[in-house]
Parts: C-alpha cells; structure tokens; sequence
C-alpha cells in the first residue's frame, strides 16, 4: 500500500492562474531512501516542495506523506516532516537556543526534552559557541544550519530540503552536505531540491529530473549516467599530427568509432580501468606521445543536457568539478 | 531516528493561547533585542505631544474653558493629552503590518504554517504583543503630560479604565495592522500602507481639535469613528475636559459604544487574518 512509503504523490497538478506549475507530477519516495528532485528554475521543484508540505494545496492529484494526505489531514503530516527552505526561516533577532526553543514549543514538545535536544543539535551543527549570540551576527552557514536544525527539533521522520545550499559559499557548502549526509546514515528520509547537479549527485540514491511541471527521468545517478551511453577514454596528444594515429590505436580498445576534436580524441569503452591501460600500452608502442589522458564518466550535466536539450540553468559554485567524476591517469 | 520526541499534555489554557504566548514571547524578545526601534516608538509620541502643547495649543480653543489664555493653554494640555493617547495606541497598528510582512519576507511565516502548531497563534502572538509594548508607551507618555501639566482628576479606578480601554483599542487595530500586513507584497509596501489609514483616522477625530469646530458632513465620520470615541471615554474617565459634543449616540456613550466597536473590529479582522494567513502564500 501508497501508506508504508514516506511520499506518495500521483498526478499532482498546480496551477497559479494560467501558468501551470506542475502537470501530473508522480513521485515516490521509500522510508530511508534520499531522493533528489532536480530540475532548472521554474521547473517546479518549489512547488512540489510546498504541496508536500502543507503550504500549497494541488489543484489536482493525491499527495501523501508519511500516509497522511496533505490536503485533509494537515496537521499529521506537519508533524511527521521537517522543512527546510530556500531561505533561512529563523528570527534573526533571537538567539540560535531561542529559536530552537521556540519552534520546539510550536511543536508541543516537553519542555524538558527541547531543551536537551536544543543542546544536542547546537553541539552537532558546531553551534554551540554561538547559540547565546542573536542570529544577526551569524555567518550565511551558520543560518542555515541553524535553519536546519530548527526542523530537526521534534525529530522528523521524513525532511523536505527545498535548495539547501543556495546561496552558500564552497566551505558551507560541504559542511551542510557533512550535515545532511549524518541524518541520512541516521535512517531520516529526505526529499531534496536542487538546481545543482553535483548535490543531486553527492547527497541522493534516487534522483527524479524534472522540467516544466513533469517528471522526465528517474533513477539511480548511475542508471542516469548510463541512460545516455558508459564511459568514455579521452586522449590528448601532444603533436596534433598524431591524433589520427591515436584514434586508430583506441579503435583497437574502443566500442565505437573514435572522435577526433582538435588534439583530443575520445571513444566509448566499456571495461573501465583495463582498458585504460591496454590504451596506454597500445599508444605507447605505437610511439604516441600523450599530455593527458583520462577515462570520464558522463556526469549529471550530460545526463540534463540529453534529457532536456538545455543544461540546468546555472553552473554548480562548487570547487569540484570534472576530476572527482573522472579518473585521473 | 527512531526515538520519537515527547509531546508534552494539552495546556489548561488550549493550544492556541500556549502557541500565541510563544509566539508573543518571541516578538517581545525582539523589541528588547532592538533597542533603537523601541526608542523611536516612545519619541515620536512624547514628540507630538510638545508640538500640540505648546505649537498649536493656544491656538485651538476648547469651547467651555480657560477664561484667560494661561488657563485657556492648560486647558488644551489636558484636552490634549487623551488624544495623543488615542492617536499613538491607534499607531500600533502600523508596527503589526511591517511585522507580519517582514516575517512573510524571510519565510518564517511559512515554517509557521508547517508547524503544528494552532491556527491563527501567529497572529494572537503578534497583536498581543503589539499591543503589551503600549504599555511602555503609555507609560513613558504619561510621564510626558504629567510634566507639561496633565492631571489625572477622575479617580485611580477610573484611570485604570481608562488605560485598559486605551491597551484594548492597541489590540484591535494590531488585528486591522497584521490583516494589512499579510496582504501587503513585500515589508516597504508594508510600512507605507500600514501608517496610509491612520492620518485620517486619527486626524478626522476629536483627538486634537473638538469635532463641534469641523464642518457638518465631517462632524458625523468623526462622530462615529472608534478613535473619538475612545479619546471622548478617556477624556471623561481621566476627568480632563471634553468641550462640548454634538448630538451623536457614540459620543453620548462613548465608553459602551468603544467597546462594541472595538468587539466587531476583531470579529470582522480576526476571522479575515485567520483566513489569509491559512493561504498567504498560496497565490
């Protein structure tokens, strides 16, 4: 039954006005698993977010988290999930322990246990030595973990992570992914929004693309990554007149026929890492002189790029980029 | 996570009074927190109430009163007095609208709404505490009146009724504030639409100047505006002097008819704010 499983929503539909915000949206998410919703702006990654969470009622379709229909039983699916926006949503007059204080009490938690809780997030957000301080004298990190925090106090099964990291620098970045990535190895379900394709990557098992309203892929980013063909070997010679000759070299190791770009030759291959030293020993007899050469994965940018014919609207801040896909020889 | 967190029993009080006191607890914190905007709040009354005392006060005679123009300005510092009462309570409601709509721009109001927590407690806490921080307001703007003159000559039982009519009157426009404020796109159209209504609400009434001077057709608005009225009952329970009122039922019974107004303006605004608030963001 739809009731065991964190979210199920079934042809979702939203419409502001005209413009139809989501169309037929389907989306499941089991107990424990991460799932990524990803998509450009616009694509209706917010609203989703916010229909799940009680904020926005459907003009169509079921939704249900945690069992609970979101539509008429408000109030327990509140209690069941946390939420995290795109914005950090703490009073920035009070305190990081005021505010954890304030929300726990919203959620009718014991006093007591808020107050423990409150101490425990504080210590594993590395807020403790500013949670006497008022927020406004926080960092942009420090907000959102706080933000974070705050939907942590009442111990949520399942949390909506609507862009978490927007807007954030590389350092706070990979401290709040630290973050997420502690709750998920503590059994939280968690639904996460994001236009950066190395979160989706990073953070989700399961990653759900979505454009104009409608889910146009799903899978694991593997799965993804293999929809739209394996790896491919790259080669870079140092005399472009040898790229001929390298192309013939990888025909001998290749699936396909090579393609020659400038100094760089690339071939799909299927094997892995033997194939990159049958490669290098093969261009090594032929007497090939390599500057670079690599066997790449396709990342989730191709993925997007295949699916929807644009890529996802903007480029992930993060420091790391090709080489952590790709293995470096 | 498999510990579920303990919910504590059902308060005697009900869930809506416990989630508004946190609630107003927190916007309490707030204006501790900011020290300036508090200040600023006790300025601009104490303000107004040395530029009518002695700028326009010997100029607005108060009809039945001060043979000579000593007497004639004392007199006008006490009519004066209850009016800017009136007006600065009236006021507090603009600081509801920029309140709500400032916790609408930084996405509280939706983690609000996806709390658990009861309907409409936001907006309890919010007008509760708009209207607590009147205390202090009074009570720094009776220092003020009692400096350049203002006596208290109707009884401390009185008095207290008075005071506790002017705190009513704060609560109930904070519900009309916060109603404005949850309609309002962003805090700077917040805090221009929140003060547009109260200059002719407080102006068109006899907080300043008697309404038998105003012409016929101003002299019914006035009348029946809730802020005369409110300014008329303080006025006769602080037992400073009223002039002299034209025949209108409200200024006849200005203490019930205040009340009344005050009980239909929360029903009417609290039911709206109530609704807005389930779908601010639902546009």
């Amino acid at each position: 039954m739809g009731d065991e499983q964190a979210v199920f929503a079934e042809g979702v539909v939203k419409k502001f006005g005209d413009v139809v915000a989501l169309d037929g949206m389907d989306l499941t998410v089991e107990r424990g698993q991460v799932v990524g919703l990803l998509g450009p702006n616009g694509a209706g990654k917010t609203t989703m977010v916010r229909i799940l969470s009680t904020l926005l009622a459907p003009t169509a379709g079921t939704a249900r988290v945690s069992g609970f229909d979101v539509v008429t039983q408000p109030d327990e699916v509140r209690r069941a999930i946390g939420l995290t926006g795109q914005y950090a949503a703490v009073d920035e007059y009070l305190t990081g322990r005021e505010n954890l204080r304030m929300f726990g009490d919203l959620y009718h938690l014991e006093p007591k246990y808020v107050k423990r809780r409150s101490q425990e997030l504080l210590d594993s957000f590395e807020l403790s030595e500013a949670a006497d301080r008022p927020v406004r004298t926080y960092s942009g990190g420090m907000r959102r973990r706080l933000d974070l925090a705050s939907s942590l106090i009442a111990r949520p099964s399942i949390l909506f992570l609507d862009e978490p990291t927007t807007g954030l620098d590389p350092r706070s970045r990979l401290g709040m992914w630290a973050v997420i990535e502690g709750l998920v190895a503590e059994g939280t379900t968690v639904l996460l929004t994001t236009q950066y394709l190395e979160e989706a990557d990073q953070l989700a098992q399961d990653i759900v693309v979505i454009d104009h309203g409608r889910v146009i892929a799903h899978g694991t980013a593997e799965a993804l990554k293999d929809q739209i063909g394996g790896d491919r070997i790259e080669v870079t010679v140092v005399n472009l007149v040898q790229a001929g000759a390298a192309a013939d070299v990888l025909r001998t190791v290749s699936t396909g026929e090579p393609a020659i770009e400038e100094g760089r030759v690339s071939a799909p291959v299927s094997g892995g890492s033997t194939v990159l030293v049958s490669a290098i020993r093969a261009l090594d007899v032929a007497g090939i002189e390599v500057s670079d050469l690599l066997l790449r994965r396709p990342t989730l940018d191709d993925v997007f790029m295949s699916l929807t014919g644009h890529a996802a609207e903007e480029e992930p801040p993060v420091v790391a980029k090709r080489g952590r896909k790709g293995r470096q020889s | 996570m498999t510990t579920v967190a303990p919910v504590r029993s059902r308060p005697i009080v009900g869930w809506a009074v416990h989630d508004g006191f946190v609630v107003a607890r927190r916007n309490l914190i707030q204006s501790i927190r900011v020290p300036e905007s508090l200040f600023f709040s006790l300025v601009q009354p104490v303000i107004f109430v040395l530029l009518f005392a002695y700028v326009f006060g010997g100029a607005i005679p108060i009809p039945g009163d001060g043979a000579n123009a000593d007497e004639a300005a004392n007199a006008y510092r006490n009519y004066l007095m209850p009016g800017i009462f009136g007006q600065t309570v009236a006021f507090a409601a603009a600081a509801s609208t920029v309140g709500i709509a400032e916790d609408m721009r930084k996405g509280l109001i939706d983690r609000f709404r996806a709390l658990p927590m009861a309907h409409g407690a936001v907006l309890i806490g919010r007008t509760f505490a708009d209207a607590a921080r009147q205390i202090l307001v009074l009570a720094v703007l009776s220092i003020t009146g009692f400096i350049i003159g203002w006596r208290i000559t109707g009884g401390l039982l009185n008095a207290i009724y008075a005071y506790l009519l002017l705190l009513l009157f704060a609560y109930t426009v904070s519900w009309v504030g916060s109603t404005i404020g949850l309609s309002m796109p962003n805090p700077e159209t917040a805090s221009t639409a929140g003060l547009a209504w109260l200059f002719p609400l407080t102006f068109l009434s006899n907080a300043f100047v008697p309404i038998s001077s105003m012409p016929d057709w101003l002299q019914a608005f006035a009348a029946f505006n809730p802020v005369s009225t409110l300014v008329l009952a303080t006025r006769e329970l602080f037992g400073n002097p009223t002039g002299i009122q034209p025949d209108y039922w409200p200024l006849q019974h200005p203490v019930p008819y205040t009340v009344m107004a005050c009980a239909v303006i929360i029903a009417i605004f609290a039911t709206l704010s109530v609704r807005k608030f389930g779908r601010t963001t639902s546009k």
